[in-house]
C-alpha cells in the first residue's frame, strides 16, 4: 500500500521527479486540455495555430522587412521571421504560462493534491506541441527555398535543435516560476509580465539578426541569455548567425541558475501558497 | 498501536497563520515600508494607533496527536475556526504543517468544502478522468468504475457539459459520486452534505457507511450537522482551538461539543449569576436553579419531554403562579411559548418545581430557551415576578429527512385526508 509522509521538514531540492512520473497520465491530461479549452468555441479551430503566427509573421514582413529595412542575414524573409516567431512565442509563452501557475490555479490547487509540478511540465509539454505543429509549416518553406538555393540549412547540425528546445523550455520554465512564486505574494508582477515579455522580445534577435547590430550594441545583446540560442537556432535551420562560444557557454550558466533558484523556489512556496493566494 | 492497522497517524501537527494583510500587499508598499524602517521612520503603512506590528499570527492547529485505524468512521466536530479545515487540509497535502509529522498510508480522495478538484473547463466526464488520475488509477481502472459514478451521481443528461455551468447541488453530487468510487483508500469529507437535496444526503451517508463496513475504506467526516455525525460515525474527535478536547465514542463526543458551545454546566444552571430581567426583590421571587431533569446533555430525541426542575426562593407568600417557557430559534427568532396552569405555592422559602414540556411538536434544530414566572391580573394580563431571557439551550435531534430551511421547526398536528 502506499505510504505518504508528510514532514514540516523540507528538502530545498527534491523534485520528486519519481511522483511526476506517476502522475503522467495527469500532466497528458492537462496538456490535451489545454489545446481543447484554446479551440473549442472557434469556426477554425487548431488552424488558428497557423494562421496566427502566419499572419504576425507577414506584419513582420512589411513592418520590419520592407519599412524598417532590418535586413535578414539574407534568409527570405517570411521564412526568417515565421520560424523566428514560432521560437520565440514557444520561449514566451513558458515564462508566462508558468508565471502564472500560482494564481491561475489556485482553485484546483485548493481543493486537492497532486505534484504542483505537473502543471509547469504540461505548459511546457503544450507549448512543445504549438512549436511543433508551426515547425511543420517551417519545414515546408524550409525544403522550399532550400530546392531554390535560396537557403542552406545546416544539416549536420540539426540533432542540435532538440537540446535548444530543451535549453529554452528550462530557462521559461525556471524565469516563469520565480515570476509565478513572487506573483503569489506581490500581485502587481503579473502585470509586468507581459511588458516585460515584449521589451524581452525587442532585446532579443528575433525580428532582425544579430548582425544587423554594431559590435557594442552586439555585446550589449549578448548578455541577453536567449540571444546565444537564438543563433545557434537560426544556424542550425537556415545556415546563418553569430556562433561564439562566450555567449553560449554565458546561456548555459544562467539557464542552470535559473532552474536552480525556479527549483528552490518552487519547493518553498508550493508547500504552502494556497495560506496566501 | 501496530502499524499495519493505521491509515492515518499524525504526530504533534501544529500549523500557523499569519493574521492581517501582510500577504497580500504590493509589491511597491512592501518597498515603501522597507524603505521607511530602513531610514529610521514609522512605518507608513502601518494602521495609525495600531501598536501591534501588522503580522500577528495564530495557531490553527497547536499540537495534534491521532492515530486512525483502517475502516473507522471518524467524525471531526468542533466550532467554527476550531481547526478542523486545517487538519483536512493538511492530510490532502493542500498545505504543508508547520510542525509535526503525517504519515498516510494509502491514496486520499477528499472532497473539501462545496466542490472537490474540478477543473471549471473541463466536462463532468473529463473531470472523473482527472480525479481519477490524481488517485493515480489507470484509464481502464476509471473506465471501469464510470458507469457507476454517472448511475451514482444522477447526472447523466449532463455529464458532458462543463462543470461550470453545474449548478452548487450539482457540483455537490458529482464530486461526492467522484470522491466515492474512485479507489481510494481513505475518504475526507467536509460539510459535503450541506448543499445536496435530502434523499442524496441519505444516499452519501449510506455509501460512506458501506465504504467503511465493506471495502474496509476509512472515512473522515467534518460536518456541523450532529445527526449525521451519528448516522455515520463510530468515532468522534472534538477540536476546540487547534486541539483535541475528546476522542472517542460519537454520544459522548457531541455531548462535550455541546457542553462547548453552551457553557460548562448546560443541564444544571445556577440562575443567580445570570442577569435577571427583573431583579425580583420587590416581587419576592426569585428563580435560583434550573436542572434538566435525568439528563448529561441537552440534546433530545423528538417526541422526549423536556423535563425541568426549577428551585425558586420566596420571601414574602406568592399569588397563583404562571410559569412561561418561550421557545427562540438559533437564529434568535421568536418561536412558540408555552403557559403553566396558575400554580399554588403555600408559604416562604426554598421551593422546586417540576416543569414539564412535550416536545411533540418540535421537529428539530437548537432552541434558547427563556423561562418566567409570572403572576395574573383580574383581567388575565401577565405580569412577570421573574424573567430570565436566554436561560438555556437545547437541540432537537429530529429526523435527519426534515429540512428545516423547507419545514420550518414545528410539526403541526397531522393533516387529514379525506
Amino acid at each position: 500500500m502506499q505510504h505518504i509522509h508528510i514532514s514540516a521538514k523540507q528538502r530545498p531540492f527534491d523534485l520528486c521527479l519519481g511522483e511526476l512520473w506517476q502522475y503522467r497520465s495527469l500532466v497528458w491530461l492537462f496538456t490535451r486540455r489545454s489545446f481543447k479549452v484554446s479551440y473549442m468555441q472557434t469556426i477554425l479551430g487548431p488552424l488558428w495555430l497557423i494562421i496566427n503566427p502566419l499572419l504576425t509573421s507577414l506584419a513582420y514582413v512589411v513592418l520590419f522587412g520592407n519599412i524598417a529595412k532590418l535586413g535578414t542575414d539574407g534568409v527570405p524573409q517570411l521564412l526568417f521571421y515565421f520560424s523566428g516567431h514560432a521560437i520565440w512565442s514557444f520561449f514566451s509563452s513558458c515564462v508566462s504560462k508558468n508565471a502564472a501557475t500560482f494564481t491561475s490555479n489556485a482553485y484546483l490547487f485548493g481543493r486537492v493534491y497532486f505534484p504542483r509540478l505537473v502543471m509547469p511540465v504540461s505548459y511546457v509539454l503544450s507549448d512543445l506541441i504549438r512549436y511543433g505543429i508551426q515547425m511543420l509549416l517551417v519545414l515546408a518553406l524550409l525544403f522550399w527555398y532550400a530546392l531554390h538555393g535560396m537557403v542552406t540549412p545546416a544539416w549536420g547540425a540539426w540533432p542540435l535543435l532538440p537540446l535548444v528546445l530543451v535549453q529554452l523550455g528550462v530557462m521559461g520554465m525556471g524565469v516563469g516560476v520565480i515570476v509565478s512564486s513572487l506573483t503569489t505574494k506581490y500581485r502587481d508582477l503579473s502585470i509586468l509580465v507581459d511588458f516585460g515579455m515584449t521589451l524581452w522580445l525587442y532585446a532579443t534577435p528575433v525580428v532582425y539578426p544579430l548582425s544587423a547590430a554594431d559590435v557594442g550594441l552586439r555585446r550589449l545583446l549578448l548578455i541577453n541569455p536567449v540571444t546565444a540560442l537564438i543563433e545557434l537556432y537560426r544556424h542550425i535551420l537556415l545556415g546563418v548567425g553569430q556562433l561564439e562560444p562566450a555567449p553560449l557557454i554565458w546561456s548555459w550558466v544562467f539557464t542552470l541558475a535559473v532552474a536552480l533558484a525556479g527549483i528552490l523556489i518552487f519547493n518553498r512556496i508550493e508547500r504552502t501558497f494556497i495560506d496566501t493566494v | 498501536m501496530d502499524e499495519q492497522e493505521l491509515a492515518l497517524r499524525i504526530r504533534g501537527v501544529r500549523k500557523q497563520y499569519r493574521l492581517g494583510v501582510i500577504d497580500r500587499r504590493t509589491l511597491q508598499a512592501e518597498l515603501q515600508s522597507r524603505w521607511a524602517l530602513w531610514r529610521g521612520r514609522e512605518d507608513p503603512n502601518r494602521r495609525i494607533g495600531s501598536a501591534e506590528p501588522v503580522n500577528r499570527s495564530f495557531w490553527a492547529l497547536d499540537g495534534i496527536d491521532l492515530d486512525i485505524r483502517r475502516g473507522e468512521r471518524v467524525g471531526i466536530i468542533g466550532a467554527n475556526g476550531a481547526g478542523k479545515s486545517t487538519l483536512l487540509k493538511l492530510i490532502c497535502r493542500i498545505t504543508a504543517p508547520t510542525a509535526g509529522e503525517i504519515d498516510i498510508w494509502g491514496r486520499v480522495s477528499s472532497m473539501l468544502e462545496v466542490g472537490t478538484g474540478f477543473h471549471r473547463e473541463m466536462t463532468g466526464r473529463e473531470n472523473i478522468y482527472m480525479n481519477g488520475s490524481i488517485l493515480g488509477m489507470s484509464r481502464d481502472e476509471i473506465d471501469s468504475r464510470l458507469e457507476e459514478i454517472i448511475d451514482f451521481s444522477e447526472l447523466r443528461a449532463f455529464i458532458d457539459t462543463p462543470v461550470k455551468r453545474y449548478s452548487s447541488g450539482m457540483f455537490v453530487k458529482l464530486a461526492f459520486s467522484v470522491a466515492a468510487h474512485l479507489s481510494s483508500e481513505i475518504m475526507i469529507m467536509d460539510e459535503v452534505l450541506a448543499v445536496g437535496d435530502m434523499a442524496f444526503q441519505q444516499k452519501c451517508l449510506e455509501r460512506m457507511r458501506r465504504a467503511a463496513d465493506e471495502e474496509g475504506r476509512t472515512v473522515l467526516y467534518v460536518s456541523h450537522n450532529m445527526s449525521t455525525i451519528r448516522q455515520l460515525c463510530d468515532r468522534c474527535v472534538v477540536l476546540d482551538h487547534g486541539r483535541v478536547i475528546f476522542d472517542g465514542d460519537t454520544e459522548r463526543a457531541i455531548a462535550s461539543y455541546l457542553d462547548l458551545s453552551l457553557g460548562e454546566n448546560e443541564v444544571d444552571m445556577d440562575l443567580r449569576e445570570k442577569s435577571h430581567q427583573n431583579t425580583g426583590a420587590e416581587t419576592g421571587l426569585r428563580m435560583t436553579r434550573l436542572c434538566l431533569e435525568g439528563r448529561v446533555n441537552a440534546v433530545y430525541a423528538s417526541g422526549e419531554p423536556l423535563c425541568m426542575r426549577l428551585s425558586l426562593t420566596l420571601t414574602k407568600p406568592a399569588p397563583p403562579l404562571h410559569f412561561r417557557l418561550t421557545l427562540r430559534t438559533e437564529a434568535d427568532v421568536g418561536l412558540a411559548t408555552a403557559w403553566s396552569k396558575p400554580f399554588s405555592i403555600e408559604g416562604t422559602g426554598d421551593r422546586t418545581v417540576r416543569l414539564t414540556l412535550p416536545t411533540d411538536t418540535l421537529a428539530k434544530g437548537c432552541f434558547y430557551a427563556s423561562i418566567g414566572v409570572y403572576r395574573s391580573d383580574e383581567i388575565g394580563r401577565m405580569f412577570p415576578l421573574d424573567h430570565l431571557s436566554r436561560a438555556f439551550k437545547f437541540e432537537i435531534s429530529g429526523a435527519p429527512v426534515w429540512n428545516t430551511d423547507a419545514h420550518g421547526f414545528l410539526r403541526l398536528p397531522e393533516l387529514k385526508a379525506e
